[in-house]
């Protein structure tokens, strides 16, 4: 069974079409690099995967079932901004997820640790680089165990040391027999297993 | 994890956000306290007719703080913020109760502050029994707090929601704001405050039961 599957899904906005026919599955151990130019749905696609979006037509299943709480709480998304509370500090955006996602506050220490942020804890998000922002925002996914990971524009704001990051945590997804979708204007993604390719909404 | 737990996070993240830009308390109190200190100035130095309309302009006030909270509510979560707190299977109802309970707080911090500043300006000797006003006084908090969080989440899809969610507050208070008026002046007349406050906990308990049962379809059309 796919851990998302989207069949014959097109997404309207008014009458603009930004999806048409799209089929496609997520296997465990999918390791999909999303392409295309801007606007050709990307950030949409991965919204409709999360199940944060409900196509116009078509379907879309998430480990085997409907879209629902229970399955976005496997997914891990990074959006194109992250979702960081700038008056809080990045100890304190990645505590209150780890609240939200009831798992023990120790792992705030250690997956600040992983993407070297624990000398800029007590930083407010507001006043940290866009780089930093963007490595907090991928410490989130580190505390929790998450079955898909969906990374749109990732790397975007990280140096070249920080760029390692995003292929350790979708090592860490596969290794628990996870599947990943990474959307990345990069000339290569080397760890992607295959590729998916948008062009004005639909499959290339 | 439960609905009440998902509620308090909601709550503490809302108050630690304001304690740190202290937008709502350090430029919203400052300024309604002018707004009450300036009424009088403009009007005939009476002491009966500022004791009327006294409560009134409290009510005024407090309302257009309740305002200023709507429009932070409204401006303040992202769209990422927001899908994130989905990602994590936060209840779309408790969400609602966390960020109402917070603004009630709020808005009953402002009212003790400003509430004095009434009494002194308007009517220090014509408020015998002014202790009865903190129900009608906790009543209207809660009321223009989910008054105002529902009117945020009905406006969250729309690209004029800092401008139309505020100016939903003012026509939707309006069987809130009414009996509380009413019940300060029948503190002012020494009748009793029952009628106005069974009112104002019916309007508190309709729209609370509004916003938490349309959280979940309002989320999904954002």
């Amino acid at each position: 069974m796919p851990h998302i599957e989207i069949t014959d899904a097109s997404v309207r906005i008014g009458r603009v079409p930004i999806l048409s026919d799209l089929t496609l599955a997520l296997r465990s151990g999918d390791v999909a690099w999303l392409r295309g130019p801007n606007g050709a749905g990307k950030s949409t696609l991965l919204r409709m995967m999360a199940g944060l979006m409900r196509p116009t037509d078509g379907q879309v299943s998430m480990f085997g079932a409907a879209p629902g709480p229970a399955a976005r709480k496997r997914v891990g998304l990074v959006a194109h901004h992250p979702a960081l509370y700038e008056d809080l500090t990045l100890d304190e955006n990645l505590q209150l997820v780890a609240e939200l996602a009831g798992v023990p506050k120790t792992r705030v220490d250690e997956a600040l640790e992983a993407v070297g942020l624990s000398g800029a804890r007590s930083r407010r998000a507001g006043e940290a680089s866009e780089g930093m922002r963007r490595r907090a925002d991928l410490a989130r996914l580190l505390l929790v165990d998450h079955d898909v990971l969906l990374l749109d524009e990732a790397h975007s704001g990280l140096d070249r040391e920080a760029g390692g990051l995003v292929e350790a945590l979708v090592e860490r997804c596969i290794r628990r027999q996870g599947a990943c979708v990474i959307v990345s204007h990069a000339t290569d993604i080397t760890f992607a297993s295959c590729t998916i390719e948008l062009n004005e909404g639909r499959l290339k | 994890m439960t609905f009440r737990k998902q509620a308090m996070i909601i709550l503490r993240r809302d108050l630690r956000i304001e304690g740190r830009s202290g937008e709502a308390m350090f430029i919203t109190v400052p300024f309604g306290l002018v707004a009450l200190f300036l009424i009088p100035l403009a009007l005939p130095l009476n002491t009966e007719l500022l004791s009327t309309i006294g409560p009134g302009m409290f009510w005024v006030v407090t309302l257009l703080f309740g305002m200023f909270i709507t429009f932070r509510q409204s401006a303040a979560e992202s769209s990422a913020q927001k899908e994130q707190l989905r990602m994590l299977g936060v209840d779309p109802a408790a969400r609602f109760t966390g960020r109402a309970a917070a603004s009630a707080m709020l808005l009953l911090v402002f009212e003790l502050i400003v509430a004095p500043a009434m009494i002194v300006l308007f009517a220090p000797a014509a408020v015998p029994g002014w202790l009865a006003v903190t129900p009608l006084a906790i009543l209207a908090a809660a009321g223009l707090a989910v008054i105002g969080t529902l009117a945020a989440d009905l406006t969250a899809s729309l690209r004029t929601r800092s401008a139309l969610a505020p100016l939903l507050v003012a026509p939707l208070s309006v069987p809130l704001l009414v009996p509380a008026a009413q019940g300060l002046e029948s503190i002012r007349t020494k009748n009793g405050i029952l009628i106005p406050a069974l009112f104002m906990v019916a309007v508190v308990l309709a729209v609370a039961v509004i916003g938490v049962v349309t959280a979940q379809p309002l989320e999904e059309t954002t």
